[in-house]
């Protein structure tokens, strides 16, 4: 090493010298300058370059010159654009070592020559710009953003000019093209960088690596020593003068103050170090020592295995391993090499020295991490405890059509083909042909599973292992052992051997049988001269070495007989032995009978028989023959005998048959005449399976034309929804020749599939099948049952039977989710698990129900199953899982088992944390969390009345809460609908977070021929017509939306027919002087009705001055005061609107249950001045408000109509004291009688929301239906004629039921009485009693769907589920009214269309003797059908009984249509001769029951209601003392029941006077309230919208009572009779 | 509850939308948003803005530069529905309508100090070849009803969508108290901020 360092001494010294030299050059130049030029010069010296530079790179560890050259030198090499990489090479290094000095002192030389002549030319290239952009960028950054910095920085130079210079400097050398320099000197511009490079003498900077480099020749500079000082200066000032040439911006001055600045703070510099910069070449010498990287190389295997020990190959022993896990060879390498290094104890190699390695590295059983028995109590935390499976309750009793039918399963039955092994029409060839495919598959199938051979080497493998054990390696094994081991073997020995021979014979005579049909079958072919099969058979050849072949036959006969021989000697002992003891025996038996017999001689004069009968004649020995020796000869010849037999002889080339279909079937021309028809009568055949199912045909492939070879391919796959278990499956094989009749052939039994197999996984089996059938044919088909021969001479016959197999496959469906439509298994047929658990042990493993593994693993003990063989692989690893000792299949399986660890709190910890709960129940869209807004970060924080509601109603949840709602059935209805909703509401809350693109993106429709073309129309019309079209509302999608953002908006139109004051009240009344009403006070003379009257009213307005108060969830707006009887506001009223807990949702908006009141008012002046004196200087009035009436209009008839506009009724109190209605009106103005008719107030309205909502889409669904398909298809061809016609009319044929199936809607209507009680009332007045029937249906509480079942569908109930539920909304009313109406024998029918408020709505038509009625159900009122003011608007259809009529009329107006149904020009009957009515019956009961209501929970109802009412009066007058006259209460509540009985009418005027009578002191204004009774709320909503509270008269007194009258059925009507009192003094 | 009030944390995010690349188009303005959770409320600052209109800077980079202020601060008691800041980029087509030229998001950075992200903006595709024409014809793009579904992943699955560009955008992050709650959000990486942080794997 020693001359090599010493070179790199050297050379480094050359470098300084160098450095010394071009010193100034270098310097002032800058590095880059350097670079360039050996840059320039590599082309023509690369090598050579490379490898000077090459030892200093190499040899870095020098560390003296480590600092000042290599570094600066690597990162000159770094810097630059160099693509050589600083690699040393270590084959160049010897080269390098030739003369190194000289080389490098000359290539400097010429390095130095040349970048001085390259500078001499040098233009403004690329290169140096992209060298200083980085810098440049750097400096525009700083510049950008940090300009405090900058601004420190140009105070520090005191001259910013020195900043626009470093940034004019590339302007200039864009601009300018660069002057010649002189030699030797740097350009211009490079001058320039070492200057600005310079004069950037920030601290900071030296961080700033780029800068740092970019100054290193600086640093150098000042490193080298002062002397070198001066000339740089020098020449800086020089090259500077020339650069102020040509920079005319700048100012000489500065520059000098510049230049100066530099001399004198040359010692400030801070020292600039060339940047740490580590070579790669150290770097890796670094992790070379750090890191270890094992090689990539295979490890010789005598590395991997103990010493001196050969590798052994457990499979060439003929024993099963198993397939090692694929690994890629590298990783392998890698592998092997790490663990020689790091753990060379070798216990990771096998025998055969490669890693050990499990056929299937995933471990069998669970397995849990170790316990640390150490500690208890973690144990303890370990422990698993065992939770009871909880059954999750599906609320499914409340749910509508739940989830799928039951029973939906589906079975796939895929047939590929079918293939004859027989059939009528084969030839003989065929015949032949059929056998000789059979006998090749055998072969195949032998072949593949290669027994044979198997067992060669598992005898082989035995006999190594007797051979081993008798001259045993490790003598440490006991000898018992290996003895019993040994003896083992040989059994086994033997018991393989007889089983190969067995084997090996069959392969041979199966061969020799293959051999021996193609050879018959070429001899036919070659007698009929014809050939009707493409088989041809070739045996291929495989040549083997004889002399080894022979040995091998040898060794093996040798072997065969030694064991032959052994096992022979053996048996000879044994036998031997016995013989011994039987011949001891017989010699012992025979002296004794020898003995016996002189006894005997002796005896045998008194008895002569008794020689005969032996004493035991059993047991009569016979002389043991003494065993024959074995002679092995004898053994010999057997063994070569039966070798002979079945193998193979030695040198006998290997046959291996190869079965083809290459040949050629001979064209008909040249076949004889019989098979000419043979092959047509083929041809006519054809066939087709059927599919039968429980004995059922449920389908049938196509009819298939049987080929040639005697193969049909159908490839049909039969999807099988059924219902039941299969019992039977079956294919049938049909066969049809010509047009002729159709045979059936056979049956084939299909396995219904196990309950694993699913579609995809199920292979494809054949099954066989065979037919019983006779067929003689006279051509030269050989016939089916027919005996037939080969022979000429007719012997050795033959009878084949049609036989075939059925390529099929069966299985179970997946279904769209993915899982398996298999039928529960409890559905299944006991008897078929029965069948398969006595089937194949092996074979079931894995199949549903078959895994006590115990079991199992104790069977295959018993059974001896070879754990050698393949085929046993997966059971046998099964078993060795099972029965390790270690672990215990435990009997369930845990998903997560490790979830535990991970839980850093319990449960029960988790579920106590409040926070935990608030976020779960929010995510949950739990109602009341829904917009839960800043959970708390601390439980702490979370108070516990959050919960409160939630928790208590989730209490209250089956609790029957009588408190809100008074009466037991009500709240029991109540909780039930609440129920039904929820159900509903979770169903569909999956289908909301369900997207449609319309939901997520707008994008404009494409526009059809019309609308391109009206839109080109558009370009030309005009900019700004005169009369512009309205334009549709932008529709907002309710999501974006929050508080304050949806406003409604209410405009008052006008009223007409408001009531007017009456001015008689005050004949009763004494004129009081300070409390007189303007009106009175100018009606001097109060007279009665008399036309004269409105002679009272000097100026004429003062009837009435009304106005229209709008509340909407308690907020309130009003218009101003207008003036008479028929006002006009038009005014428009602005409502914000905020949605429950601030979900604008669509679904949320659809439930807002919130009513617009729309309250018209009197305005009544009242003066209070107390002296007249005091008139003419001040007006004292107090302004009181009179309720006239209300209108009631559901936000969500607002949200789904979007604009409601029409005239409304107004709903005015039955008694109105003070006010009178339109009589005198009428009088005055002439009216005619015909309006008084429809009496009533009515007031123009125009209200929607602003901005418009979408409303919500209604889901809709297919709902299953029990209705006929063929009556489903009707109605939907129906309505889609209907839609098209008219798409706005309502046409309504099939509805949802409450349990969410569809059905015919006719058959809703049927004839239902009424309660007797109301028929009784009114027994002579049939008009009386329809009205009375009506005004029951209408106290039936109305409820819509939509607020029920938010967006969902309309669902309709039966009447007899309407009443019992008490709630409805308009459908139910009207289907009711209806069959009430029919019951009474009126000609009725559900009228379906649309009205105003409430939009598309039912209505009831009656026709009487000659006109037609039209009855709104819900409150009750008729209408004649020229009535202007019937809310109804149009007509869509008529629902009869038994038919549906369409309005095919061009008007759908009641008034302008005619109701004659049996016109089909104007009606479109739905049956009709075509589809004549089916007779369906009804969904109603066939009566309905009514129940009396107690009374007397009715009169404590009434108690409570008129309580509350009191309390919420009190309530909401919280500044004023609310005292109550009982006086007045009484008599109201006296007068209530009279108003119920009339019905509201015709008794103002007693009541009036009776009041008076009564309260003579009092100015009284009240009114009585009617509402059908559902819950407390809409009542006390009700009350508080008529303003009687807002009365703020000091004296003022309250009288509120309430009657409830109790109709059938729990129906009850509510009156609340609520009135102010003021005391007139 | 405390007195004071329940504990929160602030987060405030200032910065601004520097710059865009729109290699096809010019004339273009931004909107930005803030979609947050629930439990996230503003205290101060602007949760929208709209820029100004740019056009493309005529040197090589043809960068569009807004250099559009964002001044935020949330207070949040739950992390769970952090701010992210919706991007939707407008532009006039040939015809001079306003169409959109991408929308984008991208959470406001968890950790304080300075960020810089660089936004991939999408826009929806039509939702076939002759819609595409007319929708080009008309002026009418798709576009989402709401450009606050670019922050969801909800109800995505329907939409197809092809990328358009990229905008640049830089945060200063400042928390208060989230150490305090027991969000540790990593060291304040102050670092980092002068230097380019990484584009997050995207192109620069």
């Amino acid at each position: 090493m020693n001359p090599k360092e010493e070179k790199v001494k050297i050379i480094t010294e050359e470098f300084i010298e160098n450095d010394e030299d071009t010193g100034v050059g270098r310097q002032k130049k800058t590095s880059k300058v350097a670079r360039q030029k050996r840059k320039k010069r590599l082309p023509t010296a690369g090598p050579e370059e490379m490898v000077s530079e090459s030892p200093h790179l190499g040899h870095q560890q020098e560390p003296v010159q480590e600092d000042s050259d290599t570094r600066s030198l690597s990162m000159t090499s770094r810097r630059g654009p160099r693509s050589l990489p600083p690699i040393p090479s270590a084959s160049r290094t010897g080269f390098a070592e030739f003369s190194m000095r000289e080389r490098m002192r000359e290539k400097l030389q010429a390095a130095r020559s040349k970048a001085e002549s390259t500078l001499l030319q040098e233009i403004p290239t690329p290169r140096p710009r992209r060298l200083r952009s980085p810098r440049e960028k750097e400096l525009e950054t700083e510049f950008g953003t940090e300009p405090g910095e900058e601004v420190q920085r140009t105070q520090q130079e005191d001259d910013s000019q020195s900043y626009s210079r470093v940034k004019f400097r590339d302007s200039v050398r864009k601009i300018k093209s660069k002057p010649p320099v002189p030699p030797g000197f740097p350009s211009a511009e490079e001058a320039y960088n070492f200057f600005t490079f310079n004069f950037d003498p920030e601290p900071e900077e030296s961080e700033e690596k780029p800068k740092a480099k970019n100054r290193d020749g600086t640093n150098q500079e000042e490193e080298e020593g002062e002397e070198e000082e001066p000339p740089v200066q020098g020449e800086h000032k020089t090259v500077f003068n020339t650069t102020m040439d040509e920079e005319e911006l700048l100012s000489a001055k500065d520059d000098e103050d510049f230049l100066l600045g530099l001399d004198h703070r040359a010692e400030d510099f801070v020292a600039v170090r060339p940047a740490d910069y580590e070579s790669v070449h150290v770097r890796l010498q670094m992790e070379k020592e750090l890191l270890f990287i094992p090689s990539r190389l295979t490890v010789p295997t005598y590395k991997k295995l103990p010493e001196n020990v050969q590798p052994r190959f457990l499979e060439d022993e003929g024993l099963y391993i198993g397939a090692r896990p694929e690994v890629p060879r590298a990783c392998q390498n890698i592998m092997e090499n790490r663990l020689l290094t790091q753990e060379p104890g070798r216990k990771w190699f096998g025998d055969d020295g490669r890693i050990l390695a499990l056929p299937n590295p995933t471990k069998g059983f669970p397995s849990r991490p170790p316990i640390l028995t150490r500690e208890q109590d973690i144990k303890a935390e370990l422990e698993t405890l065992y939770k009871k499976a909880v059954k999750y309750v599906h609320r499914s009793q409340h749910m509508i059509g739940s989830g799928d039918p039951p029973g939906n399963f589906q079975l796939d039955i895929d047939i590929s083909g079918l293939i004859f092994t027989h059939h009528p029409c084969f030839s003989r060839e065929h015949v032949l042909a059929a056998k000789l495919a059979q006998l090749y598959d055998q072969y195949l199938a032998r072949h593949q599973r290669n027994k044979a051979k198997f067992l060669t080497d598992k005898l082989q493998a035995l006999r190594n292992a007797v051979q081993t054990g008798l001259n045993p390696a490790k003598p440490h094994k006991s000898l018992d052992t290996t003895q019993k081991a040994i003896n083992e073997y040989k059994s086994e020995i033997r018991q393989t051997r007889k089983l190969r021979d067995a084997e090996q014979e069959k392969d041979r005579t199966l061969l020799k049988t293959i051999i021996k049909v193609w050879k018959e079958m070429k001899s036919l072919r070659e007698f009929q001269r014809f050939t009707n099969t493409p088989l041809k058979l070739v045996l291929r050849k495989e040549k083997v070495d004889q002399k080894a072949d022979e040995e091998a036959f040898e060794a093996e006969i040798q072997a065969e007989i030694s064991e032959l021989l052994e096992e022979h000697m053996e048996e000879y002992d044994q036998k031997m032995e016995g013989y011994r003891a039987a011949y001891q025996q017989w010699k012992a038996w025979k002296k004794a009978q020898r003995a016996k017999k002189k006894k005997k001689k002796q005896a045998v004069e008194e008895h002569p028989d008794g020689e005969v009968e032996e004493p035991y004649p059993g047991e009569e020995p016979v002389k043991p023959v003494p065993p024959e020796p074995t002679d092995r000869a004898l053994v010999e010849q057997q063994v070569r005998e039966r070798a002979a037999r079945s193998r193979r002889r030695p040198g006998e080339p290997t046959l291996v048959p190869e079965l083809s279909l290459a040949g050629s079937i001979s064209p008909n021309e040249q076949c004889p005449r019989a098979e000419v028809l043979r092959r047509e009568d083929v041809k006519r055949r054809s066939i087709y399976l059927k599919v039968i199912f429980n004995d059922k045909e449920v389908s049938r492939t196509e009819s298939r034309p049987l080929g040639a070879d005697f193969r049909v391919h159908f490839g049909q796959i039969f999807n099988l929804q059924i219902f039941n278990w299969p019992e039977s499956l079956t294919l049938q094989v049909y066969e049809t020749v010509g047009h002729s009749g159709t045979t059936l052939l056979a049956e084939v039994f299909l396995p219904v599939p196990e309950t694993t197999v699913v579609t995809g996984r199920a292979p494809i089996e054949e099954v066989e099948f065979s037919s019983n059938q006779h067929v003689t044919l006279d051509h030269e088909g050989v016939g089916s049952g027919v005996p037939f021969s080969f022979e000429a001479d007719g012997s050795n016959q033959l009878i084949l039977m049609t036989s075939g197999k059925v390529s099929n496959s069966v299985s179970w469906a997946i279904g769209e989710n993915g899982i398996p439509l298999i039928p529960p298994l409890s559905e299944q047929n006991i008897g078929f698990r029965s069948a398969l658990k006595r089937a194949d042990a092996i074979s079931s493993i894995g199949t549903s129900g078959l895994m006590d593994l115990k079991k199992l693993a104790k069977w295959a003990a018993e059974s001896k199953l070879d754990p050698n063989d393949p085929n046993n692989a997966p059971l046998m690893q099964l078993i060795s899982v099972a029965t390790s000792g270690e672990s215990y299949v435990p009997e369930f399986f845990r998903l997560e088992q490790l979830q535990q660890e991970f839980n850093f709190v319990s449960d029960e910890e988790l579920n106590r944390s409040k926070r935990f709960r608030l976020l779960c129940l929010r995510s949950q869209e739990v109602p009341e969390f829904r917009n839960y807004k800043q959970i708390p970060a601390y439980d702490r924080e979370i108070m516990e009345k959050v919960f409160q509601d939630y928790e208590k109603r989730l209490r209250d949840r089956n609790v029957i809460e009588t408190k809100d709602h008074i009466d037991t059935h009500r709240a029991i209805v109540a909780k039930y609908l609440q129920q039904v909703r929820e159900s509903v509401i979770n169903r569909f809350l999956i289908a909301k977070h369900h997207f449609l693109l319309s939901d997520l993106i707008v994008e404009e429709e494409v526009p059809n021929i019309s609308i391109l073309g009206l839109s080109l129309f558009k370009l030309a019309e005009q900019k700004r017509p005169l009369r512009p079209r309205r334009k549709g509302r932008k529709k907002v999608t309710a999501q974006t939306l929050s508080d304050g953002d949806i406003k409604v908006l209410v405009n008052v139109i006008r009223a007409y027919d408001i009531p007017v004051r009456k001015p008689t009240a005050s004949k009763f009344q004494q004129p009081a002087r300070s409390s007189r009403t303007f009106s009175e006070k100018r009606a001097a003379s109060p007279t009665t009705h008399s036309p004269t009257h409105s002679a009272d009213y000097p100026l004429g307005q003062v009837l009435v001055r009304p106005f229209v108060e709008v509340s909407f969830q308690r907020t309130i707006c009003h218009t101003t005061t207008a003036e008479g009887p028929n006002p006009s506001w038009n005014e428009e009223l602005e409502l914000p609107f905020r949605a429950p807990n601030g979900d604008y949702s669509t679904a949320s908006l659809q439930s807002v249950k919130d009513d617009v009141f729309i309250n018209i008012f009197d305005e009544v002046l009242y003066d209070v001045l107390e002296d007249d004196r005091e008139r003419g200087r001040g007006i004292h009035t107090r302004i009181e408000r009179h309720w006239l009436g209300s209108v009631k209009i559901p936000f969500s008839t607002i949200y789904f109509q979007a604009k409601i506009d029409g005239t409304f009724k107004i709903d005015i109190p039955p008694v109105l004291l003070g006010y009178s209605k339109e009589r005198s009106l009428i009088l005055e103005r002439g009216f005619d009688a015909a309006r008084s008719l429809s009496a009533g107030s009515y007031i123009t309205l125009f209200i929607t929301i602003e901005p418009q909502l979408v409303p919500g889409e209604s889901v809709r669904e297919k709902f299953d239906s029990q209705e006929d398909e063929k009556l489903l298809q009707a109605t939907e061809k129906f309505q889609t004629e209907c839609a098209l016609k008219f798409p706005h009319r309502q046409c309504l044929t099939t509805v949802t039921d409450i349990s969410g199936k569809t059905v015919f809607v006719t058959r809703y209507l049927k004839p239902l009485s009424p309660p007797q009680e109301l028929l009784d009332a009114r027994p002579n007045d049939p008009q009386a009693t329809a009205e009375l029937v009506a005004r029951y249906v209408s106290l039936i509480p109305f409820l819509p769907d939509t607020v029920s079942f938010a967006g969902i569908c309309d669902l309709w109930s039966t009447s007899d589920q309407f009443l019992d539920l008490l709630a409805g909304d308009e459908e139910e009313h009207a289907v009711l009214l209806c069959n009430y109406f029919l019951s009474l024998g009126k000609k009725a029918w559900l009228m379906m269309g649309s009205a105003i408020p409430e939009g598309p709505t039912a209505y009831v038509l009656t026709r009487e003797q000659s006109h037609y009625l039209i009855w709104n159900p819900c409150t009750g009122h008729f209408y004649g059908q020229f009535d202007t003011f019937c809310p109804l608007k149009s007509v869509g259809c008529l629902i009869g009984p038994d038919n549906i009529w369409f309005n095919t009329q061009r008007y759908d107006s009641p008034l302008r249509i005619n109701f004659d149904v049996t016109k089909p020009k104007l009606w479109k009957s739905f049956f009709s001769r075509s589809l004549p009515y089916p007779g369906l019956s009804s969904v109603q009961p066939e009566e309905l029951i009514y129940q009396c209501t107690d009374k007397a929970a009715a009169a404590e109802l009434q108690d409570r209601i008129e309580k509350i009412l009191k309390e919420k009066i009190m309530d909401w007058r919280p500044r004023h003392l609310t005292r109550w006259n009982r006086y007045c209460t009484s008599a109201l509540r006296h007068f209530l029941p009279v108003l119920e009985r009339s019905r509201g009418e015709d008794v103002e005027d007693d009541h009036r006077a009776e009041l008076l009578k009564q309260l003579g002191d009092y100015r009284f204004s009240g009114f009585p309230l009617h509402m059908p009774y559902s819950e407390l709320k809409p009542l006390i909503e009700a009350v508080y919208s008529t303003g009687v509270h807002n009365i703020d008269v000091p004296n003022v007194e309250f009288a509120l009572a309430v009657y409830i009258h109790p109709y059938p059925k729990n129906v009850l009507s509510v009156w609340i009779y609520v009135a102010s009192l003021i005391r007139n003094r | 509850m405390a007195a004071a009030g329940p504990s929160v944390f602030l987060l405030m995010v200032n910065g601004q939308v520097e710059s865009a690349q729109f290699p096809e188009y010019d004339e273009l303005y931004c909107k930005y948003c803030f979609v947050y959770g629930q439990d996230w409320a503003p205290t101060a600052g602007l949760e929208e803005g709209i820029s100004q209109i740019t056009c493309k800077s005529q040197d090589v980079r043809q960068a569009l530069v807004w250099n559009f202020p964002i001044d935020v601060t949330f207070k949040s008691t739950n992390p769970y529905g952090w701010p992210q800041i919706v991007l939707s980029v407008y532009g006039p087509d040939v015809f001079g309508n306003d169409v959109v030229r991408g929308y984008g998001a991208v959470h406001v950075p968890f950790s304080p100090g300075r960020h810089k992200r660089t936004i991939p903006m999408f826009v929806p595709e039509s939702t076939s070849k002759l819609q595409r024409l007319t929708s080009w014809f008309m002026g009418r793009r798709p576009e989402y009803t709401d450009p606050k579904v670019v922050a969801q992943g909800e109800g995505r699955e329907v939409t197809r969508v092809r990328s358009q560009g990229f905008v640049t955008l830089l945060f200063n992050v400042v928390t208060k108290d989230m150490r305090k709650l027991g969000y540790d959000t990593g060291p304040p990486d102050t670092q980092r901020a002068s230097g380019p942080s990484p584009p997050q794997g995207l192109p620069r």
